[in-house]
């Protein structure tokens, strides 16, 4: 049987819109059906136009037959993950806080997506303010793994990877503050790319931590998400952080690399918690790697253990500056409680924030309190430089680190009740943000109740075409992305 | 999880412009106590010599030219404000 139009390739179907064997209207009808048919089992939405995603495509057909194709993207329904700005549509961030806040201006990805022709399509749930790892902190609903639908998508972008593992969009984008692309992909047997740190500018994301954020895209294979790198990278005046680096063309990069590449393992990646399913597929693709010729060996990251701990203290303590300018008074929900200016701030951020954003909020606010600053948080950001180091070092003999991307596959929706607890599923992607390093999360099979697992890349800064590369060569084999749900 | 004697729930609530409920408060502060046992693992750690890392690639002192070009139109910068009044956002009494 051949594959549903909304279970292809970017790639795939770039080439039968430039064929004209299809339209970008008729994909894009396609992906809305779909939709409508798996959306109420899924929810990977908090809301989507389908009228504006109709004329977008009417405009992409328009182009393509007038001979302007804009390249690769053009047509594509691609789905926005609800902390992205784009102009006239709503912007929640999964909190009640925005839930009627409608995005004045387009954020540089979008500007970037629409310039590349690409159907803007949906804002896809998360956990609230991309605070969690389970989609479960939305103030609106939780999302449903496609694979099963008692269990977790991951998160926070959890509504970019059951969209798309579900066949509601070609490819999403997501953001990654602490693993949020890596391990909801990785859950949802999909690819997740988390950038080096600056490729991609953040101007028009709602910030939870600025100097870990990132936004990536979430696609079915690696082709694919090097293609849509291509679109969203590159500088942007808008964004101090952003870095003057020449964009080069990723996706034929993927054919120039072949490797073979030296691949670290670190041990520190391997230990108690690992769920004994996962460590066994990720063995498989280190086997893979061997048979190609790869050298494997052993490394250290001796810092490992204080990776979680720097990251609760760095990013709780970001996003609590960050979070201060939702005080009721010129954007978001406002408290008519409220007795006076002030109370309108504590009355308006107690209504607004649900518990897991008061608990950060809380927590960063303390460490960086009078008399703790220096214990927490700038220890915080002396261990980070070591752990920075212990990467650095380790790419001295090696071209790329392979770890599992989640200790653990999916879980059961309501199962784990304390933060701590939820925590934890980010132990192995955490390092990758607080070093700024690029990762990849690529699929590579089952458990045996049919859950999906992911292994992880990690590339030195600014070697996304490496990684690409590296990725490239498991991942056009194996192409578990492309498998399907029942649903 | 002990509660963590230190943390005065109270006062880090107020510096954060939050209201919490008792019930949130009982919470939080247990919670908290718990994450704050668990990170002072880091005063393990020997840092001396170390540079503080604000940003994993230090960029510094961006600067763009000193010229006026269109910002957010006003109606656009307002069409979120809960309330507002002449191209202003309207709010309770500030001064008494």
């Amino acid at each position: 049987m051949p594959v549903p139009l909304h279970f292809q390739t970017l790639a795939e179907l770039a080439d039968r819109l430039a064929k004209r064997e299809i339209s970008s209207l008729e994909l894009t009808r396609a992906v809305i059906s779909r939709t409508e048919a798996v959306e109420k089992s899924v929810r990977a939405f908090n809301s989507r136009d389908a009228a504006d995603a109709l004329a977008q495509a009417e405009a992409s057909d328009a182009r393509r037959a007038a001979g302007q194709s804009r390249g690769p993207l053009d047509g594509i329904p691609v789905g926005l993950k609800d902390v992205i700005a784009v102009k006239d549509q709503p912007l929640t961030a999964s909190s009640r806080m925005l839930a009627n806040f409608v995005s004045p201006y387009d954020g540089t990805v979008t500007t970037r997506l629409r310039r590349a022709g690409a159907v803007l399509w949906g804002r896809l749930n998360c956990d609230e303010f991309a605070m969690g790892s389970s989609t479960e902190n939305s103030a609106f609903h939780p999302t449903s793994n496609p694979w099963d639908l008692t269990c977790v998508p991951g998160g926070s972008s959890g509504g970019s990877s059951a969209a798309l593992a579900a066949g509601e969009a070609i490819a999403t984008l997501g953001s990654d503050t602490g693993g949020s692309i890596r391990q909801p992909a990785a859950l949802c047997g999909v690819v997740g790319l988390k950038p080096t740190y600056g490729l991609v500018s953040r101007f028009g994301l709602v910030a939870y931590a600025s100097s870990l954020d990132q936004i990536g895209p979430m696609t079915r294979t690696v082709e694919d998400a090097a293609i849509l790198l291509g679109a969203i990278a590159g500088h942007d005046e808008r964004d101090s952080t952003s870095l003057r680096v020449e964009i080069p063309d990723y996706r034929a990069e993927l054919a120039g690399r072949r490797g073979p590449w030296r691949i670290g393992i670190p041990r520190e990646y391997f230990g108690a918690g690992l769920d004994p399913e996962v460590a066994a597929a990720v063995e498989r693709a280190v086997e893979y790697y061997r048979g190609l010729g790869c050298e494997v060996r052993p490394v250290s990251l001796p810092h490992t253990e204080h990776c979680l701990d720097t990251y609760y203290i760095i990013a709780t303590a970001e996003a609590s500056s960050n979070l201060a300018r939702y005080d009721g008074v010129r954007y978001g929900h406002r408290s008519t409680k409220a007795k006076d200016i002030v109370d309108l701030y504590f009355q308006s951020r107690a209504e607004g924030f649900g518990a897991e954003v008061k608990r950060r909020i809380i927590l960063g606010t303390y460490v960086l309190s009078s008399g703790y600053y220096d214990a927490f948080y700038l220890r915080a950001q002396k261990v980070r430089t070591l752990i920075r180091r212990d990467f650095l070092d380790a790419f001295r003999g090696v071209d790329v680190l392979l770890t599992p991307t989640s200790p653990i596959p999916a879980f059961k929706l309501g199962e784990k009740t304390d933060p701590l607890a939820m925590y934890l599923c980010d132990i192995y992607t955490i390092g990758v943000n607080l070093a700024g390093l690029p990762a990849i999360s690529v699929p590579c099979g089952f458990t045996g109740t049919g859950l999906p697992i992911g292994f992880q890349l990690i590339g030195r800064p600014l070697d996304e075409s490496g990684l690409l590369a590296a990725a490239h060569a498991y991942d056009r084999v194996h192409a578990w992305g492309r498998k399907t749900p029942s649903l | 999880m002990a509660e963590n004697p230190r943390i005065d729930i109270d006062h880090v609530a107020k510096l954060a412009r939050l209201a919490l409920t008792p019930e949130e408060k009982a919470v939080f502060g247990s919670q908290l106590g718990g994450i704050l046992s668990r990170v002072e693992a880091l005063g393990r750690v020997d840092v001396s010599g170390i540079e503080p890392s604000a940003h994993a690639a230090a960029v510094n002192n961006v600067w763009r030219e000193d010229v006026a070009r269109p910002g957010l139109p006003v109606a656009d910068a307002l069409r979120n404000a809960p309330a507002q009044r002449d191209h202003m956002v309207v709010v309770p009494k500030v001064v008494e």
